[in-house]
């Protein structure tokens, strides 16, 4: 514990000025989405209104692209939870020939930026003469969607006790039970969490998206064509809300797991 | 039938020779300590019986049967980890009943005996608390009684006391004692700590090196150490000239121990180079014709200053000839 | 199951010491992989080495291999034989300008986000509490977390024109200041929107979160202790920051310049919105892969950042910045 307490007046202007321009732009958004203004982007809006709201629930392009994100985001998931979760459980219960290098291709897809990602895979597949389809988007995704299962699971894995896997099996679990009723348990919101994230992640992801799609339209892919060439700027104001809330709740639940976890799951020394 | 045989058990680790071709017999019933310094192989030897490592070479057997090869889980042996390493998504009744549970027994029969294995630690109202709220030595009973219920054939104990305070430990010394004894199971307790395996087991095995340095009663391990190392390792130990000590012909050498010199005024004279008053005695370092030696004396008699001369003497019948090592 | 003896039947229960092995295939077949290490951790990184260094990293080295093919001037048509003649072409003045642009945006970006980052990452490591640190963390990782083009398009709401930032200085009565600003050379242009100054804004906004997490989590990692061992040594605030915190903090500071740089490097969406028409080197890829066509240039582009990016992780690992991460 710290005996300052207070911190430097300095210090609290910049952190708090900081926070403030990291979330002013987000609340921005809730505000556009009730503006009477449909051609540009005029502040303060001239007047309020909800009915964009009905007009977008209307819109089947956009629940046609939230339903191809939605769908993808779900694959790419489940794929990152398995390879995630199994090259954790190498990593950090054995020491092997290679172990560095798999600790570092699982950071390489983020590390490198999202564009050599994308245009490997797109000039693979061209290369390859694999038509594109829903496949090639969740390609795509779960390769980057691996490091953040793989991050979650090591941490937790690291903070789980190999002894408690040596208990179980002196009590008389086998490989099986010792999985199911010691490991899955330590390392389950762990999991979620790092699922929770994975899914937030594909469902928002574009750069690697814009090659890997072809003609498909997911829902980023949707916003991205508006963006560029705005064509229904309130539509895509009550969209932009709608992204934000959706995101929101993973994020706020995948907070609340962890950190529970913190209390619950620590080795015990 | 002895409980658990070693017939020329190593484990080595790539060049690291954890066990070493040790020859061990516990026998049925008996309180067995493996008594050693970190990294001389003990743990390992209790993961062997275990069932966590397996050998590299030799034979390992439980009650005559053989053991290399045969998983944990396979094993009626239980052991108490150092860490305790209770479960911590379960509750303290669940953790009990973990070994019950995955052998098939049903809740209710499993609920019963784990509650019975708490009562027989003193815990009888803790089974819904959750490990991480209960104090150490709480832990360790839970982990006791998690071993227990299964009712193996031997109990291991790896270092259970290490993390409690002095005077719990001491406390569960007694209590561990007198379990083994109502129970009449074999208990083999590994710990670094000398007083520990002496004053509770029945036998002692001193380990070096990855190697069995001597077995016996604690009685023969301190009277009569069969090494330089087991002189030394179990309660100090003055390793002088066996002429010196008057056991034998120069050239070899003897054990003395401590409390084994007194101030004795027709006694030899020696030199005090430091006196330190540690309540229960007097401890004097002191130079004997150029020998140094360590005496621990009475905290009642007049210890000599440091620079005087005192004049000190032992029974030869109380120093113990070494082997050649 | 005989367990449902009571406990005091242990001592002479005659139990088997080994248990018979289980029926089951799939128990069977894991229990066999456990006992086998080397195939275990074959199977488990197995599918990992599958995907990532097959289909992955196989994608890259068709990439790399592609950069050194060249593209028929007259045809159109990919040239496959090896020449350095593209990455020739990389050092023409509007290329080279391009890479010059992009790298001195990263740069920028990343000193931004770091001098940005740091007294938040401070404030929420050292003295947030309780309710406060849970507003900090929200905080920083509701924007991480948000839709990257829901915080692109804000950021075109915020620096329109007719937008808020405009409608703010006009109310303050500083819109010279805005002006001022904007008629400067280079960075500024006819809105903030399209210009450079708009797009280093965005850039930093979007990227700031990856720099203040891994910052925070090496503050949080010094020990309270640390700095008031420096204190107690002499040292005055200012001094225990810059000689004991700052050089702990580098390692989080270099991990999250990994992300404000690579992702800067690599990103053709937010110049592409808001920014001046000039090209990054992202923009560069993505029109040179599609509608020019010109495959062999576009990878040659991405070759660029992946060597940046080389040297800056050999140069991060070095200063152990992976374990911020």
């Amino acid at each position: 514990m710290h005996s300052d307490a207070c911190a430097p007046l300095a210090l609290r202007l910049a952190a708090f000025g900081g926070l403030i321009f990291l979330l002013a732009p987000i609340a921005l958004i809730f505000v556009y989405a009730f503006t009477t203004e449909e051609t540009s982007y005029q502040w303060p809006p001239p007047g309020l209104t909800t009915k964009w709201l009905a007009v977008t629930v209307g819109r089947p392009d956009v629940w046609q692209a939230l339903g191809l994100s939605l769908k993808v985001a779900a694959i790419s998931t489940t794929i990152a939870l398995v390879l995630g979760t199994l090259t954790a459980a190498a990593v950090s219960r054995s020491r092997f020939f290679g172990r560095e290098t798999i600790s570092l291709l699982v950071i390489l897809p983020i590390a490198l930026p999202g564009i050599i990602t994308g245009i490997s895979l797109r000039s693979a597949f061209s290369l390859l003469e694999i038509p594109f389809s829903t496949w090639t988007i969740v390609l795509g995704h779960a390769t980057f969607c691996i490091v953040i299962v793989y991050n979650n699971a090591v941490a937790r894995f690291r903070r789980t006790s190999g002894a408690l896997i040596d208990a179980a099996m002196d009590l008389g679990a086998d490989g099986l039970q010792t999985f199911t009723l010691v490991i899955l348990p330590n390392i389950g919101t762990a999991l979620l969490a790092g699922g929770m994230l994975a899914f937030a992640l594909s469902f928002d992801e574009v750069i690697v998206t814009t090659f890997t799609a072809g003609q498909q339209t997911t829902l980023p892919i949707w916003m991205l064509e508006e963006l560029v060439r705005p064509r229904q700027r309130p539509v895509t104001n009550v969209v932009a809300m709608a992204v934000v809330l959706v995101t929101f709740l993973p994020i706020l639940a995948a907070y609340y797991l962890t950190r529970d976890g913190e209390h619950t799951a620590g080795a015990e020394k | 039938m002895d409980a658990v045989t070693f017939r020329g058990v190593s484990r080595h680790f790539g060049p690291v020779k954890a066990v070493d071709e040790v020859d061990l017999a516990i026998r049925d019933g008996e309180f067995f300590a493996m008594l050693g310094p970190s990294g001389s192989g003990k743990t390992t030897c209790l993961r062997l019986v275990a069932g966590f490592e397996q050998p590299t070479a030799g034979h390992i057997e439980i009650f005559g049967e053989r053991a290399e090869g045969v998983p944990p889980y396979l094993r009626n042996v239980n052991t108490v980890f150092q860490s305790y390493a209770l479960f911590p998504h379960m509750n303290v009744l669940d953790n009990v009943g973990f070994g019950l549970r995955v052998r098939g027994v049903g809740r209710a029969e499993r609920h019963r005996a784990a509650r019975e294995a708490l009562e027989l630690v003193e815990l009888g109202g803790y089974g819904d608390r959750r490990a991480g709220e209960l104090s150490g030595g709480q832990r360790q009973r839970v982990a006791l009684a998690r071993a227990l219920v299964n009712k193996p054939r031997v109990l291991l104990l790896d270092e259970p006391l290490g993390a409690l305070d002095l005077k719990l430990r001491e406390q569960m010394q007694e209590e561990l004692r007198t379990l083994q004894r109502s129970l009449g199971l074999t208990f083999v307790f590994v710990t670094h700590d000398q007083d520990e395996a002496l004053s509770m087991a029945d036998r002692v095995a001193v380990f070096a090196e990855g190697r069995v340095q001597q077995i016996g009663t604690p009685e023969e391990i301190y009277r009569r150490p069969a090494s330089r190392f087991v002189a030394d390792f179990v309660g100090s130990s003055n390793v002088i000239p066996a002429d010196v000590a008057g056991v034998g012909p120069a050239g070899q050498w003897a054990s003395l121990r401590p409390e084994d010199i007194v101030l004795d005024p027709a006694g030899r004279p020696a030199t005090v180079t430091a006196r330190a008053f540690h309540g229960r005695y007097t401890r004097l370092a002191l130079d004997l014709d150029g020998q140094p030696l360590t005496a621990l004396v009475p905290p009642h008699a007049e210890a000599p200053e440091p620079g005087t001369t005192a004049r000190v003497s032992w029974d030869a019948a109380r120093a113990h000839l070494l082997g050649a090592a | 199951m005989t367990q449902a003896a009571p406990l005091s039947a242990t001592a002479r229960d005659p139990a088997p010491a080994i248990f018979a092995p289980r029926g089951g295939l799939l128990p069977r077949l894991v229990d066999w992989i456990l006992r086998h290490p080397r195939v275990f951790v074959f199977l488990m990184v197995l599918p990992i080495t599958l995907w990532l260094g097959l289909v992955y990293v196989g994608s890259l080295i068709a990439l790399l291999i592609q950069s050194f093919f060249s593209i028929d001037e007259f045809s159109g048509l990919v040239v496959r034989e090896f020449t350095l003649k593209t990455y020739g072409e990389l050092l023409r003045p509007y290329n080279f300008d391009i890479i010059l642009r992009t790298v001195l945006m990263a740069a920028s970006v990343t000193v931004a986000s770091a001098i940005l980052a740091f007294p938040i990452a401070y404030f929420a490591a050292r003295y947030a509490r309780g309710r406060w640190k849970a507003v900090f963390y929200l905080g920083i990782m509701l924007p991480l977390w948000s839709s990257y083009l829901v915080k692109v398009y804000a950021w075109k709401l915020v620096l329109a024109k007719e937008g808020i930032l405009t409608w703010l200085f006009a109310k303050l009565h500083l819109t010279w200041l805005l002006e001022a600003v904007l008629a400067v050379p280079v960075i500024g242009g006819n809105s903030l929107s399209v210009s450079y100054l708009g797009t280093f804004i965005v850039f930093t906004y979007i990227w700031l979160p990856y720099m203040i997490l891994p910052v925070q989590a090496s503050l949080e990692r010094v020990p309270a202790t640390l700095t008031e061992a420096a204190a107690d040594l002499g040292a005055t605030p200012r001094q225990n920051f810059r000689l004991v915190i700052l050089p702990l903090a580098l390692p989080g500071v270099v991990a999250g310049s990994i992300f404000t740089f690579s992702l800067t490097l690599g990103d053709y969406i937010i110049p592409q919105i808001i920014g001046s028409s000039r090209l990054f080197i992202g923009q560069a890829v993505y029109t040179q892969q599609g509608t020019a066509g010109n495959i062999p240039l576009a990878a040659a582009f991405t070759v660029v950042p992946i060597v940046i990016m080389g040297i800056y992780l050999w140069a991060a690992r070095r200063m152990g910045a992976f374990d911020a991460l």
